[in-house]
Formats: C-alpha cells, sequence, structure tokens
C-alpha cells in the first residue's frame, strides 16, 4: 500500500524520459544509496523495505543450495560413488543407493528449505510477494 | 473379465473423463488459452507439471532401461529429477515474474530483439516436435499392442483426443486434463510396483523393498540381483561399463536439458507469483518422485523376476497348445516358457533364437562364465508393460496400466502442443509478423496453430514408426535444451550486462555444436572413439551449454551494454512484486502512446 500511495511523485521522473523506465527500479536505486526521502515499509510484516539486502540473501541461499545439489548428485552419485559403496543403507551401497533413489530425497527437501527460506526472506526483507 | 475388457474399459473410462474435463474448462480468452489465466493454484499446476513432464519414455521404458543397464540407469533418474532444483531455484520464479506468456516471449523482451525471439522459436519448436513425435509413437505402440487396432489408427485416435481438449481448452483445458491423468498414470504404476515388491521383498512399498532382502534368503535384493546376473555373464546390477565422465555428461545434460525444456517451463506462467512458482516447482518434484524412486525398484523387480522366468525355460513354439505342453513339462521336472512371454512375442518386442538346438531358452551375458552364446533379446520398453502378467496379477492391472501409459502420453503430447501453438501464434504473429492482430484474431490463430501441430505430431509418429529414429533424437530435444536455452535464460536473469548480441551468440553457438555433434554420431560416420573426451552424443549438451554460455559471455563484454530500461526489467524480476508494481504504468503508458 506504501508501494501506491508513493506512485504519483514519480510520475513525472518516470515519463519524462519517453522510456518505459520501471518505478521499482527508481525506488531500489534510492533505497539502495539512501538518497531518497521515501521511506517504505512492508504492508504486511512493516519490516522496512530493503530490496538489495532480499537480493543478496537470495543469492547466498541458492549457492549453499546448489552446492549441496551437486554434491548429493554428482558427488555422492558418480564421483565419489566407489568410495561410498563400502557402506551400505539397508541392503543397497550407499552410493549406488543416492544415485537411484537418495539423491531424489535430497532434491525434494532442498526445494522445501528453498520456499521457506524465500518466504521468510520476503517477510524480513519487507517484500510483498 | 477378462484382460482385453478391462483394458477397453479403463481406455474408454480415462478417454471420456479427459474430453469431460476439457468442454468443461474452455479457453474465453488468450490469457486463459496460453496460461490458464495465470491463476492455477501451485499443488494443482504441480500435479499437471508432473504429468506433462512423465511421458511415454518415463512410464512405459524407463523402468526397463533401468532394468538392463543398471547402475547405469541413474543418469535417469537423477537427471529427470535434479532439472526441478534448477528450475525451482533458478528459473521458475524469476521467470513467473517477468509474467508473460511463452519462453521466446521472455527471450524476445529481455534481449530486446525481434531475431533473438524468432531464433528461440527454432529452438522450442525443434525440441518440441522431436518430442512429440515419441509420444505419438508411445500412443501408437499402446493402442496397437493392447487393443487390436492398427498403430497407424491408434496414433489418430490419440491425436483426436489431444485435438479436442487441446484445441479448445488451451493451457486451462490442457492443465485440469493433465491433473487426471496425472492421477491415472500413478496409480497405474504404483499398483503393479507394490504387487512386485511383495512377491520379490515381502515389503509392500517398493522403495524400501529395493534396499530390503530377497524373500527366503538373508541376502539382500540387490546382492542377491548382482550374484544371478554375474553368473549369467553380466555386469553388476551396481556397477556400469560407462566411462565416469560420460555418466557425469549425461546426468548433467538431461538436468540441464529439463530446466530448459519450453514446455516444462510454461506451466509455471500458469500460477499466480513467483512465490507459487516456487512452491510448484517443489510439488511437481514430489509427484514425479512418487513414480522416480519407485522405478528402481520396478526395474530391478524386473530383471530378477525376467531371469527367474525365462532363463532355462524350455521353450513352446506353438502357442495353441501351450497348456498342455506347459503340463507336460512341469510333470517332467523342467520349467516352460511363461504365458506372458508367448503373448508378447507376437509384438516382436521379445526375440528367441535356439543358437546351440538344445530347445532350452539361455539368457547370458557377453562374459558368460559357462561360455554359452545368448538366445533370448528383449526389448526394453517391454518391461513396464508385460510387468503385470510377469507378476500374475489380475487382467484390470493390465488394463489400468495401459490407460496409464496413455495418460503419460497424451499429457506429455498436450503441453508440448501448446508450445508449439503459442510460439507460432504468439511469438511469430502476434509479435513479429502481424503485430496489429486482435485478441479475437490471436486466439483463432493459436487454435489453428494447435491443430496444425497436432496433425504434424500425428504424421511425425506415423512416419517415425518405421525409424529406429525416436529413441536416438530424444537426445536432440535435451542437448538443445541444455545448450541453446537454458544458458540464456539463466544468464538474463542472473547478470543485468548479458545483451542482445551475446544471447543470439550464445544460442546459435548451442544449436549448431550440439547439433552438429548429435547428428555426426547418431545419423553421420562418427564413431565412439572419436567423441570429445568420451562424451557421447546424450551428453554432448552439458559441454555445449559451457561453450555456449562462454561465447555469449565473451561477445557481450564485446558490445554495448543493453539500454536501461532492460537493466531495469531485470532488476524488477528480481524482487517480487516490484514489476507488478511497475507493470500497469508501462500497460497505460503504452496505450497512450498508441493512442497518439
Amino acid at each position: 500500500m506504501a508501494l501506491c500511495r508513493s506512485r504519483p511523485s514519480f510520475v513525472n521522473l518516470w515519463t519524462r524520459g519517453g522510456a518505459p523506465v520501471s518505478l521499482g527500479a527508481k525506488i531500489d536505486a534510492l533505497g539502495r544509496n539512501g538518497e531518497g526521502t521515501l521511506q517504505e515499509v512492508s504492508s504486511e510484516t512493516g519490516a522496512p523495505r530493503d530490496p538489495a539486502g532480499y537480493w543478496r540473501a537470495t543469492l547466498r541461499l541458492t549457492i549453499t543450495l546448489l552446492l549441496i545439489w551437486f554434491l548429493v548428485s554428482f558427488g555422492a552419485g558418480i564421483l565419489f560413488r566407489e568410495a561410498l559403496d563400502s557402506f551400505s543403507i539397508g541392503g543397497a551401497p550407499l552410493g549406488f543407493w543416492f544415485a537411484q533413489n537418495g539423491a531424489i530425497y535430497v532434491f525434494l527437501v532442498l526445494i522445501v528449505i528453498y520456499c521457506r527460506k524465500m518466504t521468510q526472506y520476503e517477510a524480513k526483507f519487507g517484500i510483498k510477494a | 473379465m477378462d484382460q482385453t475388457f478391462w483394458t477397453y474399459f479403463f481406455v474408454i473410462v480415462t478417454f471420456g473423463l479427459y474430453i469431460g474435463i476439457a468442454i468443461y474448462s474452455r479457453a474465453g480468452s488468450t490469457e486463459e488459452f496460453y496460461v490458464a489465466g495465470h491463476d492455477v493454484h501451485p499443488t494443482v499446476n504441480g500435479m499437471a507439471t508432473a504429468a506433462d513432464w512423465m511421458s511415454a519414455a518415463s512410464f512405459l521404458s524407463m523402468a526397463g532401461l533401468i532394468a538392463f543397464l543398471g547402475y547405469g540407469g541413474s543418469v535417469y533418474l537423477m537427471g529427470w529429477t535434479g532439472g526441478y532444483v534448477l528450475l525451482a531455484l533458478l528459473l521458475a520464479p524469476y521467470l513467473r515474474e517477468f509474467g508473460k506468456f511463452t519462453v521466446p516471449d521472455f527471450v524476445g523482451d529481455r534481449y530486446y530483439s525481434g531475431a533473438a525471439r524468432v531464433i528461440a522459436v527454432i529452438c522450442a519448436l525443434f525440441v518440441s516436435f522431436t518430442y512429440i513425435a515419441g509420444q505419438m509413437k508411445g500412443v501408437g505402440v499402446a493402442f496397437s499392442g493392447f487393443l487390436g487396432v492398427p498403430y497407424n489408427v491408434g496414433i489418430m485416435i490419440g491425436m483426436a483426443i489431444v485435438f479436442i481438449y487441446a484445441v479448445m481448452g488451451g493451457m486451462k483445458g490442457i492443465t485440469y486434463t493433465q491433473v487426471a491423468q496425472y492421477v491415472v498414470l500413478i496409480f497405474a504404476y504404483t499398483v503393479p510396483a507394490i504387487f512386485m515388491s511383495i512377491i520379490i521383498t515381502g515389503n509392500p512399498v517398493p522403495q524400501l523393498g529395493f534396499i530390503g532382502n530377497a524373500v527366503g534368503t538373508e541376502l539382500s535384493m540387490l546382492e542377491k540381483l548382482n550374484n544371478v546376473v554375474t553368473d549369467l555373464g553380466f555386469t553388476e546390477y551396481t556397477q556400469t561399463t560407462k566411462s565416469k565422465m560420460d555418466v557425469f555428461c549425461i546426468t548433467a545434460a538431461l538436468m540441464f536439458g529439463t530446466a530448459g525444456l519450453p514446455h516444462v517451463i510454461i506451466r509455471f506462467f500458469t500460477v499466480n507469483s513467483a512465490r507459487a512458482a516456487r512452491k510448484s516447482a517443489g510439488w511437481a518434484l514430489l509427484f514425479i518422485a512418487l513414480l522416480y524412486t519407485a522405478a528402481p525398484a520396478v526395474g530391478a523387480f524386473a530383471r530378477m523376476n525376467f531371469v527367474d522366468t525365462v532363463n532355462n525355460a524350455v521353450y513352446i513354439k506353438d502357442s495353441e497348445n501351450y497348456a498342455q505342453r506347459a503340463a507336460e513339462i512341469i510333470a517332467g521336472g523342467g520349467k516352460p516358457v511363461p504365458i506372458w512371454y508367448k503373448d508378447w512375442e507376437k509384438t516382436g518386442l521379445l526375440k528367441y533364437e535356439d543358437l546351440n538346438g538344445d530347445g532350452l531358452m539361455q539368457y547370458r551375458g557377453p562374459n558368460a562364465p559357462d561360455g554359452i552364446k545368448n538366445e533370448v533379446d528383449p526389448s526394453r520398453d517391454i518391461f513396464v508393460l508385460a510387468n503385470p502378467q510377469i507378476a500374475q496379477l489380475p487382467g484390470w492391472v493390465v488394463g489400468l496400466v495401459v490407460a496409464g501409459g496413455l495418460a503419460a502420453a497424451l499429457s506429455t503430447a498436450a503441453g508440448l502442443l501448446m508450445v508449439i501453438s503459442s510460439a507460432v501464434s504468439h511469438d511469430l504473429m502476434k509479435k513479429t509478423f502481424r503485430p496489429d492482430m486482435s485478441e479475437k484474431q490471436e486466439m483463432f490463430t493459436a487454435r489453428i496453430a494447435a491443430a496444425a501441430a497436432v496433425i504434424c505430431a500425428g504424421l511425425l509418429g506415423i512416419f517415425a514408426s518405421s525409424l529406429p529414429f525416436v529413441a536416438q533424437v530424444v537426445a536432440f530435444a535435451f542437448g538443445l535444451a541444455a545448450a541453446s536455452l537454458f544458458p540464456i535464460i539463466v544468464l538474463g536473469i542472473f547478470w543485468k550486462r548479458m545483451n542482445k548480441e551475446g544471447a543470439i551468440t550464445a544460442m546459435l553457438t548451442g544449436l549448431v555444436t550440439t547439433f552438429g555433434y548429435i547428428y555426426y554420431f547418431k545419423f553421420g560416420s562418427g564413431t565412439p572413439d572419436q567423441w570429445l573426451w568420451g562424451v557421447s552424443p546424450e551428453g554432448i549438451g552439458f559441454v555445449f551449454m559451457w561453450l555456449a554460455g562462454a561465447a555469449g559471455v565473451i561477445t557481450a563484454g564485446l558490445t554495448p551494454a543493453p539500454p536501461q530500461h532492460i537493466q531495469d526489467l531485470v532488476q524488477d524480476i528480481r524482487i517480487p512484486g516490484q514489476r507488478a508494481a511497475a507493470l500497469p504504468r508501462a500497460a497505460s503508458a503504452s496505450a497512450s502512446a498508441s493512442a497518439k
């Protein structure tokens, strides 16, 4: 709602150049540089809006999860399979099991963690999804 | 009740259901036609995505492939699921935030270029037509194998059904039929898997039976299987003869290919927000995992059953007197060839040649310790279809499996048709050649394009039937999606500096190198010793994906940065809600501009 109310003050800024420059990017730039007077607050949580922080957190989370994604599939299932095969889960060699079943379970868990974390970030950084 | 009755019963009931749903959910606007109104619930979309994704190959061929490849089959299991992590983390939420209709739409707008859009259309069409030929072939095989309908007539029936709900309902109709098709196919896959798991391991959950002990032994099921196949001269089930490099690259090509496949990506345009797109990817993987974690168990059980029932069986040539001959053989202490084998022999999917003239069916690997030559040659495609009979399940299970196979093929075909029709009507006509088209005209064009695509797909299925063509060209679809579409979509989101020149270079590099490599080795004179770094054509898309990405990045570095409004667009799609706030303004601005 804060976003909607702030819009008119940017109309001139936005249309002057003629090019379709997005409003959000302007706000974002202002917020990041700390030059603007605009004080935006998320209507959902009351947290101050911080798109730059949100994006940094998103990238960190994405890289962490992709690392795990790589380790359980290409790592456990392919590159280090022989080493893991000396252990077993039930009656299956561990590396083989990761390649045929285990990696898939971990993939699912990774997406669930991602969804949860991203929802938390949206609240924390005042992003209205 | 016999098997044929049940097969007809399930096929007719499910087809009626699909048509009913199609009539109920007709599309009224282009938005409904292309993206089901951007308003599908994440769970529903997850289910539709799962059906969209799991094709005739997943349903019918994969478990059979795994049965023969053992550990080598892992490339499909990891490759066709791991791509969803990439989709959820790197693509789906951002493309949804972008908020358009098609993959070329994103490419064209993000790279402010009609040429980039048209190249993306070419990639999307190529990938989709390759893929759809396989689905139509699956439909033809299911009809001709079970319903006594000629192959070509089977394809035409399949075409007619898809025609009705894709042309009428567009994405909206497809979404809800795919949900129904998912339910049919997962039920049809799971029921025989549970029965087989009980027979072989005593555990009703296939995923647990897979790591459990074989019935009546202290040995684990996999150890027993390893012993059984090595005694016959095959590689151990939990090992492979493929090189590590090749296994790595094939898995990666399938993963990145999955994430770049247009018919999968467009499913994430149908939900209402980036958050819903993320959730939807999770639901999709859950629904896919139900089948994909059962598949390796089904594969292992099938291999075990096949050796048990077929190896060293006494062959009966004449199927007329089967019952009488079989009784005689059993009385004499022998093992007769199983009845399901005789049934499937008619389809040509199983071959037996009595090389040593002893009347027994010797099934052997390349390194058989007893030096006996292999006499039995089963096709990988029969296992899922024959499993219910191998496990001696009732006739209705067989009918259910046929309906499931058809559901898998039809749901994927419909998703692909959407990509083809929207690429033609939206990206080629509306956005490139006829920008003045009204919404009504665009919708009409979309329906015509969908209809034409159905007919082309059917013809491909009919003509591809005589060639060993379909399994081979699937490598094309994944390799091209990985090498041509995936890099530019990801760079377009995560690197603002990526420009038009870089994108066009990357797409063309990926397209030409991957196409050339696969063509040379699959259809040309290439031999495996010429493979680049020992990577087979199935895995090469992964190598050329990096090449395409690098070529794109270098070109972008040498050419001017994209205009400011494009960099702002990239900024906007990274932050949920920001673009939606900016969009109405852009729309009203362009409306007032065109009014002037």
